[in-house]
Parts: C-alpha cells; sequence; structure tokens
C-alpha cells in the first residue's frame, strides 16, 4: 500500500467567476477523497483555494505576495474532515492568479519532501482561467512559467490542470483566455502535466481522476515480427473496469456489547455425495470432472497438465490485412495498449514507422499472443495504430481480442429487403431520419463532443461513494437519487432537444406506432408514454422524469393495473396504494395471472427471469401484508400446474434460485414449517437429470 | 437472496453458471441413421485419401461416428439411434425382418449419445458379420421389403417427443439407387407405392428424410429411378441435389467440435428514441466466448458426482446463519452497513430500457473504447407495429452518413453508455455472413480507461518519430506479409479443441491423444519467403542501423539491468551459500525440517526452483528435485 502512496495538491480556483461550477467541483473533489479512504488510505492530500477574500499561506508570511491563496487544508492523510471541507468549499470574492497558487502549492511540496525525496507528487488545478496572471518581476509571463515548469520537472511532480470552458465559462474576455492558454500549455510541453478543456458538467466530473491505479505491464518482451525481427514492446491494460466494489457479508449475531466482534461472515463450502449426504468429502478426496454427453469423465490434475494446450509465451505477427476486414462489434474485451520498450529508441522507432504505415495504408496488424508463461490458452487479437498527435507522446498501438471460430454463433436474420412492404419506410420517411441522425449531433463542429467516455464518469460508482459518505453520518439514510449532474447523461439533453424540436416532430409525425390488437395479455406500455410534448422543450424531459419517477417513488403514480414491462414496480406500486383496501387483494390476483402469463408464454425458458423477479415480489409482498396462504397456494398451485404442462424445467429453475414456501417464521399465519418450506420445490422435482 | 437474473454479463469466468451459458435446450434433434447393409454395400469400393480403398459401410460408418464425435460435444442433449437394414439378424421393437438396431447398454434405442456408444461403434466392422449379417432383404419371390421395414422401425423410433420442440430426421445411406430393380410385374409397383406411402406418412408426421447416397466410380447413382419420389425432389433441386450431397459428406466429418447454441434472445428491450416514441427491439449474444462446459466435482473414490452446500458461519460466534440480508463496506474506521435492497437501488438509475440520446461521426469511436462482447440488436413488431419501419428507416440513415447512435442502457445490474453501429447484411456464397441490425457496444466511462501512453511522455518536448524512409519501409514489408482474405473467426481456439480432444481420449479409453493443430501459429513457410525475408531484412536496417546490439540497448537501460544484477547477485550467493551443506545427507537423515526457510531457500534459489510456499512445500519441493 503504502509503496504507491501519493501526496496530492488540489488547487481550486473559487473565484466569483467559477462559482457556477463550484458544486460539480465540490461534488468531484469529495468523491476523489472518499475513494483514497477505501483504497489508499495512506495518501496525502493537502487543498489550496485561490480567488479567496483572505490570503492564509506560508509564502506572503515569508516573501509577502501570493494574495488571495488560502491553504485550506495542510497535507495530511486522508480523513473524513477532508471530505466534509471539499463538499463546502467557501466561495471566494477575488479573481484568483493561478500561478500564484502554483507556486504556493510547489513550495509546499518541495518544504515537506525536498528534491531527493521520490515520492508522488501530483498537482492538480482546477480553473477556468479566465483572469490575467499578474506581470512577473523579470522577464515576460513566459519566462515565468518556463522557470516554474522546469522546477516541477526537477523535483518530479506531475501536474493536471483542468479548464472549465465553453459555455461553463460565460463571457470572458478572449485574450486573456488565450494568453492563458499558451502559459498552460508550457507546462504540458516541458512537465509531465497533462492539460483537459472540459465544456460542460458532466465532463468536470469525468475529467479528474478519482482514483489511482499504478500501471502494470501484463507482457514485457518481444513482438516477432518474424524470427529474425523483433521489437521489445511492454504491453498495459488501456481499459479496464472499474468494478462496484464486493461489500463483505454482514453478521450480527456477535452480541452487541462485544466491542471487537468483527461482524465477517465465513462462507464456507462443503462437497457432500449425493447418495449420502451425512459424508463430507475433502478436498483432496475430490476430482474434477468434465461432461462428455450423459456422462463425466474424471479428470486428475496431473494427468491434464501433462496433456493440456501449453504454448510458450511469446508474441507473433500473423500478418497484416485492411482494416475493413475486422469489424468493430468483434472486439471481445477491455482493451490493452502495446508500447515500445520506454528506454529503447529503436524500438520506439520501429512501433512508430509501424503505426504510422498502418495508418496511412488503413491496415491493421494480427497478432497471436501468450502473456506467461503456464497459461493455457492463446488469443489471437488485432494491432490498430495509436499515432500519437502529441509532440511528446510516442506511437502505441491498440490491441483488441479477436473471437475463434468457437465464439461466433451464426444465427441466421431476415433480410430487411425481404420485409413486408408496409414495413419498408418511403422517401419521405427516410428524409426524416435522415435529418434526424444528422441533427440530433452530439459532435458539433466547433464545441466539445457531448458524453466523450474519456470524460464520463460512472453515476452508479459516483452515488454509492456518496451514499457511504451519507450513511457515514446518518446510518438510516435512505439511498439518494441520482446525482443532478449525472442523470443528464441518462436521458437526452433537453437542449437539444428543444433546438431539433422541429425536426423531431417531423419524425413523430411520419410514422405511426399501434399496439398489436391480437397480443390481449400485453400492456399498453409502450405506448403508454406521453404523446408529442404540447409545450416546447417540456415534452422529452418530462417522460424522462416520469418514467424514472415511478421507479423511485412509487407513490406519485396510481397504478390500476399491472402491465408486462415492469410488472414488479406496478405490484409494488398497487399493493402500496392506500386509498381503497380493495388494491391488495387486485395486486395478488394481477401479479398471479402475471405470472402464469410469462411461465405459459415462455420460449425456451426466456420469462423464466422474469417470473422469478415476479415470484419474488409477489413473495415480499404477501409476507408483508401477512398473506402467507395467497403465495403459497400459488406456488403449489404453479407447480402442479408446471408438471402437468411438461414445464418442469421451470420448478427447477426456481429450486435453483432457492425460492421457497412462505415459512411460519416469516409470517405467523403460515401453516408451513422452516423444513417444509424449503424441501418443497426439491420435492416436487424428484427427477435430478 | 441476491436475484440478479437480468444480469447477464458479468465478467466472463463468473459467467460460467448463468443460465445464459447452460448447456441444455428445449429444442433437440431425434436423428435415426438409416444405413444400407446389403451385400453391395460391402464389395463396393472407392479409393479415399491415403490410397486405401474403403467400401460404401465403411465411409458410412466413419462417417457417422466423426459426427457422434462432434455431436456428443456440440449438442449432447439430441438423441441418435443407428439402425442397418438388409440384415441378416433382426433387433427392433416391431420384430421385422432385416432390421438391426445397433444399441449398447444402458441406453434406449433412441437416446442420447454415450461415450460407450462411439467406442463399440467404432469396432462395428469387425463384429458385424459375425452378430449382424449382411443380407439382401428384398429379394424377388417374396413379400420381404427391407426399405419398409427401416422406415417403419425408425418412424416407430421417432414418434418419442412432440414435433413442436424437437426436430426429427431420417439420414439414410445407401448405394442401391433402385431397391426394388430385380423385382417385376405387380409385386414391384406394390411395393414401390407402399415404400414410398411410407415415407409420406413419415414426413407428414414432421419426420424429413434426408439421403447420402453414395456413388460407385464408374456409375452415378440415379436419383430420379426411386428416390427422388422418396425424398421428395422436383424439378432444379433434383439437379443440384448429387454435388451438394458430396460436400454435405464431407461436412459431416470435417466439422468443428464446438458448442451449438440455438437462437434466443436474450431480452426484449423498449428502445425510446424520442418526444415518447418507443420501439420494441429484441438483443441476441452473437459473440461470446466459448469455454470448455462447467466442471462437476466427483469423489475421486467411486466418481460419483458430489453435491456442493454453502453455508455461512459468523466469524464472531461460529453459528451458522442464513445468507445475511447485510453487507458492510469498512471506511473511515467504522463499518457502513448497506442491505442488499439498498445496493440495488443504488444501481437502477434508470429504466431498464435503450434511450437514445445523439448521433456522432464514427470516427469518435475509438479503438479503446471497448470492454465486452457487443450484443446484437434486432428489430420486433410482436407488440408494436411500425418498430421494425422505424428501426430500418434509422438503419439506413446511420450507414449512410456513417454514423453511430449513443444511448444509455438502463439495465438494473450494469447501466450503461453504449454505442449502437448500424451493420449492413452481407451475404457471400448464397450465405449470409453479416446480419443485417446494430451492434450493441459498451462504452468505458472515464473511471475505466488508463492513460498509459503519457505515463512515459517526454518532457523534452520530442517523443522519437519514424522518419518518411523507414515508414516507407515497412509499408514495404506490410504489403508482403498481407492476409488478403483474412476473416476474423477463421481460427479455432487451441487450447479449447485440445481440451475436446483429450476429454474424448479420455472418455473412449483411447490409447493415444489425437493430435490437434494450432491454426494460431504464424505460416512459417510464407515468411520465409525471400521477398518476405528481404522485406523485414530492409526494414531492420532502417529502423535499427546495421549494428543493433539487444544487449548493448539494453545495458543503457539502467532500471531493468538494475533488477536483473541484483536478482543475479541474488542467485549468485545462494549458489554459494548452498554450497556449504551437504543436501543428500540432510535429505537422508530427515533433518531438512531443522533449517530455516532462508537456508532452504538457497538451495531451491542454487537450482532455479521456486521460492514459494510454506516451509513443508519448501521440503518436499527440494526431496521432489533430488528424485528421493
Amino acid at each position: 500500500m503504502a509503496r504507491n502512496k501519493e501526496t496530492l495538491l488540489l488547487l481550486l480556483d473559487v473565484g466569483p467567476s467559477m462559482h457556477s461550477v463550484l458544486p460539480e467541483v465540490e461534488k468531484v473533489c469529495s468523491l476523489l477523497a472518499g475513494k483514497k479512504l477505501i483504497y489508499s488510505k495512506y495518501d496525502e492530500v493537502g487543498v489550496i483555494l485561490f480567488g479567496t477574500e483572505d490570503t492564509k499561506n506560508e509564502l506572503t508570511k515569508e516573501v509577502g505576495g501570493y494574495q488571495h491563496v488560502v491553504v485550506l487544508r495542510d497535507t495530511k492523510v486522508v480523513d473524513g474532515d477532508l471530505v466534509e471541507a471539499l463538499q463546502q468549499l467557501p466561495r471566494g470574492t477575488c479573481d484568483g492568479d493561478y500561478l500564484d497558487a502554483i507556486i504556493v502549492g510547489m513550495d509546499i511540496l518541495i518544504k515537506k519532501f525536498g528534491e531527493t525525496d521520490k515520492k508522488k507528487k501530483r498537482i492538480c488545478l482546477i480553473t477556468n482561467a479566465l483572469c490575467p496572471i499578474k506581470d512577473s518581476f523579470e522577464g515576460t509571463k513566459e519566462d515565468q512559467v518556463i522557470t516554474i515548469a522546469e522546477q516541477m520537472a526537477k523535483h518530479g511532480m506531475g501536474m493536471e490542470s483542468i479548464v472549465v470552458r465553453g459555455r461553463l465559462a460565460g463571457d470572458a474576455n478572449k485574450r486573456i483566455m488565450e494568453e492563458n492558454d499558451v502559459l498552460l500549455n508550457i507546462f504540458s510541453q516541458k512537465t509531465c502535466a497533462k492539460l483537459v478543456y472540459v465544456e460542460s458538467p458532466i465532463s468536470l466530473f469525468g475529467a479528474l481522476r478519482t482514483r489511482n491505479i499504478s500501471p502494470v505491464t501484463i507482457f514485457r518482451g518481444d513482438l516477432e515480427l518474424s524470427s529474425k525481427m523483433k521489437i521489445k514492446v511492454w504491453v498495459y491494460k488501456k481499459t479496464s473496469e472499474e468494478k462496484f466494489p464486493t461489500l463483505k457479508k454482514y453478521s450480527d449475531k456477535a452480541p452487541p456489547t462485544d466491542k471487537f466482534a468483527t461482524h465477517e461472515v465465513k462462507v464456507d463450502y462443503e462437497y457432500r455425495s449425493v447418495e449420502d449426504t451425512s459424508k463430507v468429502v475433502p478436498p483432496e478426496g475430490r476430482i474434477k470432472g468434465y461432461r462428455y454427453g450423459p456422462q463425466v469423465v474424471p479428470i486428475a490434475p496431473s494427468e491434464w497438465d501433462a496433456v493440456k494446450f501449453k504454448p510458450e509465451k511469446s508474441v507473433k505477427l500473423l500478418g497484416f490485412t485492411d482494416a475493413k476486414n475486422i469489424l468493430r462489434h468483434y472486439y471481445m474485451k477491455d482493451v490493452n495498449v502495446f508500447i515500445a520498450d520506454p528506454g529503447n529508441t529503436r524500438a520506439i522507432l520501429a512501433v512508430s514507422a509501424l503505426a504510422r504505415a498502418m495508418k496511412e495504408k488503413n491496415k491493421v496488424a494480427i497478432v497471436r499472443c501468450v502473456w506467461r508463461n503456464g497459461q493455457g490458452s492463446v488469443v489471437v487479437g488485432v494491432l490498430t495504430p495509436n499515432v500519437s498527435d502529441k509532440d511528446n507522446t510516442r506511437d502505441s498501438f491498440y490491441f483488441n481480442v479477436l473471437p475463434f471460430a468457437e465464439d461466433v454463433r451464426e444465427f441466421q436474420f431476415p433480410s430487411f429487403n425481404n420485409f413486408l412492404v408496409s414495413w419498408q419506410p418511403n422517401e419521405q420517411q427516410q428524409e426524416a431520419a435522415d435529418n434526424l441522425v444528422k441533427m440530433l449531433d452530439l459532435a458539433p463542429s466547433g464545441k466539445e463532443e457531448a458524453l466523450q467516455p474519456n470524460f464520463t464518469p460512472n453515476p452508479v460508482l459516483e452515488r454509492f461513494y456518496r451514499y457511504l459518505e451519507l450513511k457515514s453520518k446518518q446510518p438510516d439514510a435512505a439511498v439518494p437519487p441520482l446525482d443532478e449532474t449525472l442523470k443528464k447523461m441518462t436521458e437526452p439533453d433537453p437542449e437539444v432537444l428543444s433546438q431539433n424540436k422541429s425536426v423531431i416532430d417531423a419524425f413523430r409525425r411520419n410514422f405511426e406506432l399501434k399496439e398489436n390488437p391480437k397480443l390481449k395479455k400485453s400492456t399498453r406500455r409502450f405506448l403508454q408514454e406521453k404523446p408529442s410534448g404540447s409545450k416546447e422543450g417540456e415534452g422529452c424531459g418530462d417522460i424522462a422524469a416520469q418514467s424514472v419517477d415511478s421507479i423511485k417513488d412509487t407513490s406519485v403514480v396510481k397504478v390500476e393495473n399491472i402491465g408486462n414491462l415492469t410488472p414488479v414496480q406496478d405490484f409494488e406500486n398497487m399493493m402500496s396504494r392506500r386509498d381503497g383496501p380493495e388494491w391488495i387483494g387486485k395486486a395478488i390476483k394481477d401479479m398471479k395471472k402475471r405470472i402464469f402469463d410469462l411461465v405459459e408464454d415462455s420460449f425456451e425458458g426466456d420469462n423464466y427471469p422474469k417470473a422469478l423477479e415476479c415470484l419474488v415480489a409477489l413473495r415480499k409482498g404477501c409476507i408483508l401484508e401477512q398473506e402467507p396462504k395467497h403465495f403459497n397456494d400459488f406456488l403449489h398451485h404453479l407447480c402442479k400446474f408446471c408438471q402437468k404442462n411438461n414445464l418442469n424445467c421451470f420448478c427447477e429453475f426456481l429450486a435453483s434460485k432457492e425460492l421457497t414456501l412462505i415459512s411460519k417464521t416469516e409470517a405467523i399465519d403460515s401453516e408451513v414449517t422452516d423444513d417444509e418450506a424449503r424441501s418443497f420445490l426439491v420435492k416436487s422435482e424428484p427427477k435430478t437429470e | 437472496m441476491e436475484l440478479d437474473p437480468d444480469d447477464v454479463f458479468r465478467d466472463d469466468e463468473e459467467d460460467a453458471d448463468n443460465e445464459f451459458y447452460q448447456e441444455k435446450e428445449s429444442t433437440k434433434e431425434l436423428l435415426v441413421y438409416l444405413v444400407d447393409a446389403s451385400p453391395k454395400m460391402f464389395s463396393t469400393s472407392c479409393p479415399s485419401g491415403d490410397q486405401k480403398d474403403e467400401t460404401h459401410f465403411q465411409i458410412a460408418v466413419s462417417c457417422i461416428s466423426q459426427s457422434l464425435k462432434t455431436q456428443i460435444i456440440n449438442r449432447s442433449y439430441d438423441e441418435v439411434a443407428i439402425c442397418f437394414f438388409n440384415t441378416r439378424e433382426k433387433k427392433n421393437l416391431q420384430e421385422l425382418n432385416g432390421v438391426f438396431i445397433f444399441n449398447v447398454a444402458e441406453r434406449e434405442y433412441l437416446d442420447r449419445p454415450t461415450a460407450r456408444l462411439i467406442k463399440e461403434f467404432d469396432c462395428i466392422e469387425e463384429r458385424f458379420m459375425k452378430e449382424i449379417g449382411s443380407q439382401n432383404g428384398i429379394i424377388s419371390g417374396t413379400r420381404e421389403n427391407s426399405l419398409y421395414n427401416a422406415l417403419w422401425v425408425a418412424q416407430a423410433l421417432l414418434r418419442k417427443g412432440s414435433a413442436k420442440t424437437a426436430d426429427k430426421r431420417m439420414l439414410l445411406f445407401t448405394n442401391e439407387d433402385d431397391p426394388f430393380g430385380n423385382i417385376k410385374g405387380a409385386t414391384k409397383i406394390d411395393m414401390t407405392r407402399t415404400t414410398l406411402q411410407r415415407a409420406k406418412d413419415a414426413q407428414d408426421l414432421g419426420i424429413s428424410i434426408e439421403l447420402l447416397p453414395l456413388s460407385q466410380p464408374d456409375e452415378e447413382f440415379n436419383v430420379s429411378l426411386f428416390f427422388a419420389d422418396l425424398i421428395g425432389l422436383e424439378g432444379d433441386d433434383l439437379a443440384q441435389f448429387l454435388p451438394s450431397v458430396g460436400e454435405k459428406l464431407e461436412d459431416m466429418k470435417d466439422q468443428l467440435r464446438k458448442r451449438m447454441f440455438t437462437k434466443r434472445i436474450v431480452r426484449k428491450i423498449a428502445f425510446s428514441i424520442a418526444n415518447g416514441l418507443s420501439i420494441e427491439l429484441n438483443t441476441y449474444a452473437l459473440i461470446r466466448p466459448t469455454i470448455p462446459g462447467a466442471i462437476t466435482w466427483l469423489d475421486s473414490v467411486s466418481n460419483r458426482p458430489l453435491k456442493a452446500e454453502r453455508s455461512f458461519i459468523c466469524s464472531d460466534t461460529g453459528a451458522l446463519v442464513q445468507e445475511p440480508l447485510k453487507r458492510y463496506q469498512p471506511y473511515k474506521n467504522e463499518n457502513i452497513k448497506i442491505s442488499v435492497e439498498e445496493l440495488s437501488e443504488i444501481k437502477r438509475i434508470s429504466t431498464g430500457h435503450l434511450r437514445l440520446l445523439g448521433f456522432k461521426p464514427l470516427s469518435c469511436l475509438k479503438d479503446y473504447h471497448n470492454l465486452r462482447p457487443s450484443t446484437f440488436i434486432f428489430p420486433s413488431d410482436e407488440e408494436v407495429f411500425g418498430s421494425t419501419c422505424i428501426f430500418i428507416t434509422l438503419h439506413r440513415s446511420m450507414l449512410r452518413l456513417e454514423r453511430f447512435a449513443v444511448a444509455f442502457y438502463g439495465s438494473s445490474s450494469h447501466p450503461q453508455l453504449v454505442a449502437l453501429i448500424a451493420q449492413k447484411e452481407i451475404i457471400s456464397h448464397g450465405g449470409q455472413v453479416e446480419p443485417p441490425g446494430m451492434h450493441m457496444i459498451y462504452l468505458p466511462y472515464s473511471e475505466d480507461i488508463r492513460h498509459v501512453e503519457e505515463l512515459y511522455s517526454d518532457s523534452n518536448g520530442a517523443a522519437p518519430k519514424a522518419t518518411d524512409d523507414q515508414i516507407e519501409k515497412a509499408t514495404a514489408l506490410m504489403k508482403r506479409i498481407d492476409l488478403k482474405d483474412f476473416s476474423v473467426c477463421q481460427f479455432s481456439n487451441p487450447a479449447l479443441q485440445r481440451h475436446y480432444a483429450v476429454l474424448q481420449a479420455l472418455a473412449l479409453e483411447e490409447p493415444d491423444i489425437p493430435e490437434t493443430i494450432d491454426e494460431t501459429l504464424p505460416d512459417e513457410e510464407g515468411m520465409a519467403r525471400p521477398g518476405v525475408v528481404s522485406a523485414v531484412e530492409e526494414f531492420k536496417l532502417s529502423v535499427y542501423g546495421d549494428n543493433y546490439d539487444e544487449e548493448k540497448e539494453l545495458a543503457g537501460n539502467g532500471k531493468a539491468s538494475e533488477a536483473s544484477k541484483k536478482r543475479k547477485a541474488i542467485a549468485d550467493n545462494a549458489v554459494k551459500e548452498s554450497a556449504n551443506y551437504d543436501w543428500d545427507d540432510l535429505a537422508d537423515n530427515g533433518k531438512l525440517k531443522d533449517l530455516t526457510v532462508v537456508e532452504l531457500k538457497y538451495y531451491l534459489t542454487a537450482h532455479s526452483l521456486p521460492v514459494t510456499g510454506k516451509k513443508e512445500a519448501l521440503i518436499s519441493r527440494i526431496l521432489t528435485h533430488m528424485g528421493k
């Protein structure tokens, strides 16, 4: 842990022109601090504000100047106070000078670490760079910045600048803006600094890396063009999903008085023989088996090791091919990046030459990779050139895994031309669609491309960490709604919609959607969403809000029957209606019918998961309302029905998901004991294989 | 109980248990092989690949045997029966003459193939004459008709299962194009009529009859004499028939061992376009990594299957508990408790629909914007009329304007931004290579993207870039090693093919494991062509210069050499230290356990063995290495 310890200084512009975006800055910075509390507890963070009314920093005491720069928090190990401090940044009253702030920050780091300490040091600047920096005493501003940047490089500090621009910046003095851009750019050229411009709240949110993961190579060795020519390369992950954290299971069995209770739950797996369930087989008494037809063939690990596929560690070129031969949807996994061995200039040149040649001729390379010795499989993938447009970054390749013959399922689909004439669009419709595709543009020229993956954060993770912080203060807090800013990426941008209202309306007018009259069971859900918005800009936003609300706040929309699309929500909604006692009865009745329909209409079990969801909801509802008999009778009935109709696989499915009857312990009115409840499905399905 | 039935796209490894990957399928195939065993099948032969002559009977049998071996892996829930006709002995439920159903113990006549069936069928030839015997079953003067009997037996076998859920087929191997040729007059007409009627009856019951005729070298099988009527061939089909049969036979033999999946809809989703306009889509999984199949744990003594049982134990009290509904996350020196419901509430940030956000030019979709295999979407008019029309229109516009759609896919477990790419239909050689529709590509979030390239950016402002000459040489090299007709899935997975081969060898108790070919290795022969070699040399010279020494280059790189120097020092030291012990003596007297772990590691390092594990592991590793 401590090995990758990082010291981070946040330099935040809180001047008046930044006030409109400060809420986002607060959110992203506190998220960063919250994640550090979990993943890198020993990191140190300091916060420096500029553009403030007051002045509080050491340099001003020592040499004077450096006004309106406040060290809000000295660099120290992250703690809860930091999160709170970042959640409520003071609003400043003066124009901030980012260069002053950078110097104050560097001063702190140099004083703390000296020149020799090679620990990771990072400065992160968030500003709109709209205000001019002061003239320097000697030389031009450029000279001053160059001197600072050189110092920064000398001390091994990294810098990340996030510059808020575009519609977020408001109107500003163009000359100052350009001057600042030039100055900030010097940093990114002279040091290992990153400079990004963001134009929307979402991308501001996504621009700051909230979690630091030190990159690890997955392969170092030769890229073999042939047996004669090899290039030294290192391979890293380019994308890798940041997963939702896996939480530990909590046990409440320890007495509340026990202060040292860990509350951990250990999960234990025991293997018992099918015939004699009392016998537990120890790990050494077990052997792996694979299915071969109806039989299982046992294979001892030693035997397996002797015969299994054992490729040697290597990365070999198979050849080049036209880029159009590799369709984009064949990319199978997360992406790797091949870079030339950083210390090997010749290798860098070789990679650069190939990448540039490939890009020019629109070719890609097919390679066969075995990353490690002892790896039991090979991957075949495609190298695509990543030619750097910056002077100081080297060329590299992206690597994507391609499928093997076994991985592709050759399903046939009807050709669009063979469809009914009524399904073929006419010219007018096609034109309307063309306009829609053209006008609903997320990457208009001259503006920031909206929703770029590089700047779009994961809303679920943000929500989780915010909830965690909330719960640490109020243990019984409810899940907060999705962040307003991030919610915008789950629905169309109202601004884009209102700008293109005429195009959208034209598109709508040209097509007609109709509910299939023969499908009685289908609900009107598909078309239920409000038709065309009557007032400007209101239409879609409302609909989105409404459908999201119907999940979050079930009491808002009154549901009168259970639909096909969201039966669980509808059911819960109906159960919670308090405007009449008859609703509970109706909800249970309708839900049963819905489940029956799902099971009956299921094609190859495609509805089973949904039916199970409904059953679980029904079960929960029946327990809540103390109506266990309704559920238990229904489950009996359902199973009988399945057995009669050759749908045993549904019972198996339920058993595998451990759905049980409602027992006495769960609802006092039930006549079913715990054991009966558990064994019910197992018993009703005697045939196992 | 944590329910996540929606979650189809967890990590590949975890997905093994997911129903999405389950082998069991509700539609299966029931197949009866009908093999003519008349003397004529044994007497005619044709040259096979390796100069040895094969009889028609041998061809049919080896074809079936190959097919069974593939089937047991690809579609093991399908059922088969192997049925000979024109035999001396009879074995069938109807006690009909001249029809013999081949079977092994613990198996019904029409059942899933077993290892035993395959194994015994492999040696059918040796036993055939003795146990089954060949005898022409259609003899003039009698009313015996073995072909009729065979059809009857097969049809009776295929009575099993409903026609709705199962695909029923008979596959007929014969080299006799005129089975009633030696019979004259009314009997012939009568026999032809009844046999055709029997075939028609079977077809009316939803059973398809396929013919695999075996032609003799000098005389082609004449389908129109009799069998055209039996299998219902007319007009153009008749002319096409024979050539296509040859391919079919080859196909049966050379099938890839590959688990087959029936086309099924993963999910039905609503795609909301704008202003409340929502169309209906089905999603399909066209590309997913195939895994070797689930592991079943067995008792190593009895080889009986074991059942895994999961139990939860409270670490504080040791009590057995039900799966708890609360989770916790350590945060600020505290354990924050979060219930399972709250967790799923956090993840639910949108309705389960696909919501269109806008369009971007295709160039905005970078090569690194990928996390998981894509999902295919195709429109449906089942519930909402007009969906397909809107989909087709958008599809066309997107193709023409070279744009993709960005949408938010609010699945309950994995809400994500996706790119929708329109794919036009591609047909080659009469078959559909790419179906028309859209592919949904899961986009990474900013947290998922790493900026590795910037890690080594050069602070002096200029990274080495190739010169025009070097690029030119690279282009020349590229032209030389060009894979012209590369198709993405042309390679089979060597690890998987090896797995299946081993499995088959073990199950059938074959003495040798058949060799599998690793198709993914580079084409050494092609690479050795003079043109390629000289292009490589020129490129090498252009980027590396003529005195490139890899070792020297490495030495210039301080970091790597430092680490390797250190490693070498440790190894040298270990060799020195290790020489101070009399290892043989220590091992023989069981005194190894008296040494410290550090001392044990001297031996291991000196002999470049792994040094991980507990002390006992180290000792046993040393003993194994010494051969004791």
